[in-house]
């Protein structure tokens, strides 16, 4: 028996490697064209200068130095940035906050706490085209729900998203409203795996929920905490299809809601009312979209994990 | 099986051998373009081509406007394609023709490039070596919407000048009616919004004074032109600052606004919509009586022929019809669109009366003349004349804003 099971590892070490090997071959390939090729494709681009829609020479960083030096293309990079940096915090304080108090009463199971997790959800399974289509509506200055409400106690009508100072915090909303779903459940998921008894423990100590939530559920779900933070800091910074939908391509009014996304897009494909393609700039950004994205996610993740052993 | 029966079986297979060599012999060609809507009136058109030539037959082919560069320049990058690509004009062409993903057209190959204008053909011409690449197909007017039945229940005359408008603005907004329908929710029409009340400011003057580098945008007259558009406020939809131009056109077509600036490319989908609507297309407001009226007008794009094309032939013989009297007369009659072609009748009076406007329109100058290189007029122009309207900058701050980011590429502005 063990000559005999010695035997099959040794003569055929090939068929377990082949075996492997056909397991592994269709992943890779399909992550290979579809993920490491495009990605190396726009790092190469965005070292070319283009002619029309052609590359015509290699310009070493000029790309890069356009949209982060020279104007007006380093103003529009900037702006972009930092509506994503905006969305990033907005979403972080009201999303994922009020995310974490919703898990809460959902954990503490209130009459009625079922529906309220499945209304709570609903948005979520939404395609976001239709849900930035839908604010759209409700936030027209002239027939939408929100001033049709207003104008019931007198207050006139309101451009939402025609106006500079109301246009990215009425995206930002559509966003949380589309959204709030998931963090919930994600974080709901990580305090139902709090321990019955530390919260019992707790509670026969005196701690109200103000003490509970601070200091035993939120350390305790430091592990989901990590998660939700990364996944928007993620989609802060590859926002795209609600200001799209809601703001169009040029994040208007004036750039109020333009963000990295669709500055990128409209460098590196154009539209056919503002102008041409420069699928070299347009690369640019792009190579640096995912360096912000990758690196920020590496530290990030480097640090909440320490902090989760830490807490 | 009887000789009889084996006879008729052979004459029944030859019948239908001639018959898919006949198939095989036609040329099937593509047309791409995204005009989605215009489908109908496309498939007419081109059956009419197939009429007079049986071997060809032409296939339409539509993708969404939005993404129409993207999907025309990855395809024919890849050498593929339609064989015969509808294309915008000016800059946007100009960036395909220098990839060379267009075949040059002339009168050997194109022999109805003689039946077009001289504007038109600068429309589809490449700068650098003066050869048509795009046959233009249709001429846009911008002008003023008049909503007749409005006027004629409050009983006021549409305005002529720009002290008409504001005296008839008012007394419109007295009566409960929005004065101008339009909005500032959509970018790519508000650009189109300042060159129809700009224009009739500046006049053909100051177009000559910019494109021969004696001025720039930050001209008195244009900063003055601009100014006057702050004046329009009081007389938009309030929150007009969200409301975008398909919004507009709804309010101008209920008969809830009377006037709406728009283009000349709306007006059968505005009969369409309300079929009952009694409306106008005038020419918007003059600085003062006895100037000419002043639309603005551009030239829209035109049909190219990919080089890559493995029916060349048939593609630059499909254009040349395009670029005939019978392809334009019917072209207007369906489509509503003015075609540039020489010769063509107009029979829609309203289109007619349009295409008379066009004979002292001035160009669209951003469209016509800063659309070549980055950063375009359009994205310059786009992105600061929200902040304007809404007063977060002055019109100095966006002619300064357009001029310096155009001195990136357009020479006489730099270094003024």
């Amino acid at each position: 028996m063990n000559i005999g099971r010695r035997h099959t590892t040794k003569a055929f070490p090939w068929r377990r490697s082949l075996w492997i090997a056909s397991l592994l071959t269709p992943a890779l390939v399909v992550m290979v064209l579809f993920v490491l090729w495009p990605l190396l494709s726009a790092f190469r681009l965005a070292f070319y200068e283009f002619n029309g829609l052609q590359p015509i020479g290699f310009i070493g960083f000029e790309n890069f130095r356009k949209v982060l030096f020279e104007q007006p293309y380093s103003d529009w990079t900037f702006n972009a940035l930092k509506h994503n940096i905006i969305a990033f915090v907005a979403l972080m304080v009201f999303e994922n906050g009020t995310a974490f108090l919703l898990a809460y009463a959902l954990l503490k199971a209130l009459p009625g706490h079922r529906i309220h997790q499945v209304i709570v959800f609903l948005p979520v399974v939404l395609s976001a085209v239709i849900v930035g289509f839908l604010w759209k509506l409700f936030l027209h200055p002239l027939f939408g729900l929100v001033n049709q409400t207003l104008a019931l106690v007198g207050i006139g009508a309101i451009p939402w998203l025609g106006n500079e100072h109301t246009a990215l915090g009425s995206v930002l909303f559509a966003n949380v409203w589309h959204w709030l779903g998931f963090p919930t459940l994600v974080l709901l998921a990580g305090m139902q795996r709090v321990s019955k008894e530390v919260i019992e423990a707790a509670r026969l100590d005196g701690a109200g929920d103000y003490v509970l939530m601070t200091r035993i559920i939120w350390p305790l779900i430091a592990p989901s905490v990590t998660i939700v933070t990364i996944l928007t800091f993620i989609g802060s910074f590859n926002w795209f299809e609600i200001p799209y939908v809601m703001a169009g391509l040029t994040g208007s009014p004036g750039g109020a809601t333009d963000v990295l996304g669709l500055y990128f897009y409209r460098t590196a494909f154009g539209s056919t009312t503002t102008g041409i393609q420069d699928f070299g700039q347009g690369s640019a950004l792009a190579v640096m979209m995912f360096i912000i994205v990758a690196g920020v996610t590496a530290i990030a993740l480097r640090y909440l994990r320490r902090r989760e052993i830490e807490l | 099986m009887s000789r009889r029966r084996i006879g008729l079986a052979l004459a029944a297979a030859s019948f239908a051998w001639g018959l898919a060599a006949s198939v095989a012999h036609a040329t099937d060609i593509s047309f791409w373009t995204w005009r989605q809507e215009d489908k109908a009136a496309y498939n007419e058109l081109f059956a009419d081509f197939t009429k007079a030539n049986p071997d060809i037959h032409v296939k339409f082919e539509s993708f969404p406007d939005e993404n129409y560069p993207t999907i025309v320049s990855t395809a024919l990058a890849a050498g593929k394609g339609g064989d015969v690509i509808h294309t915008h004009a000016y800059g946007w062409l100009e960036q395909f023709v220098k990839a060379g993903y267009f075949e040059p057209q002339d009168l050997t190959t194109v022999p109805s490039l003689a039946n077009q204008p001289a504007d038109a053909l600068v429309a589809g011409t490449y700068r650098a070596d003066k050869k048509v690449y795009s046959l233009p197909f249709a001429s846009q007017t911008l002008g003023l919407f008049i909503n007749k039945d409005v006027f004629a229940k409050t009983g006021l005359t549409p305005p002529t000048t720009w002290d008409e408008f504001i005296t008839v603005s008012k007394a419109l907004k007295d009566k409960g009616i929005y004065p101008l329908a339009n909005g500032m929710g959509t970018s790519w029409f508000n650009e189109m919004f300042v060159a129809i009340f700009t224009n009739p400011f500046l006049g053909q003057d100051f177009v000559s004074d910019l494109t021969s580098g004696k001025t720039t945008f930050k001209d008195p007259r244009y900063v003055a032109a601009l100014g006057k558009l702050l004046e329009l406020r009081d007389y938009m939809p309030p929150g007009f600052e969200g409301i975008d131009y398909d919004t507009a056109g709804q309010l101008f077509i209920s008969g809830k606004a009377a006037m709406l600036a728009g283009g000349s490319f709306d007006i059968a989908s505005y009969r369409t919509q309300n079929p009952a609507i009694n409306m106008d297309f005038v020419a918007p407001p003059m600085a003062k009586a006895g100037d000419t009226p002043q639309a603005t007008k551009f030239f829209d794009g035109g049909y190219a022929v990919n080089a890559k094309s493995a029916n060349k032939e048939a593609a630059l013989k499909l254009v040349n019809w395009m670029g005939t009297k019978e392809f334009g007369d019917k072209f207007s009659a369906l489509l509503g669109n003015i075609s540039p072609i020489k010769g063509v009748v107009i029979k829609d009076e309203l289109l007619a009366h349009v295409a008379k406007l066009n004979e002292t329109a001035m160009p669209h100058i951003n469209v016509v003349y800063f659309r070549f290189e980055k950063p375009t007029g359009s994205e310059l122009l786009q992105g600061d004349i929200t902040k304007m309207m809404s007063g977060s900058i002055t019109p100095d701050q966006l002619a300064a804003d357009l001029t310096s980011g155009l001195a990136k590429w357009y020479k006489p502005f730099q270094g003024k």
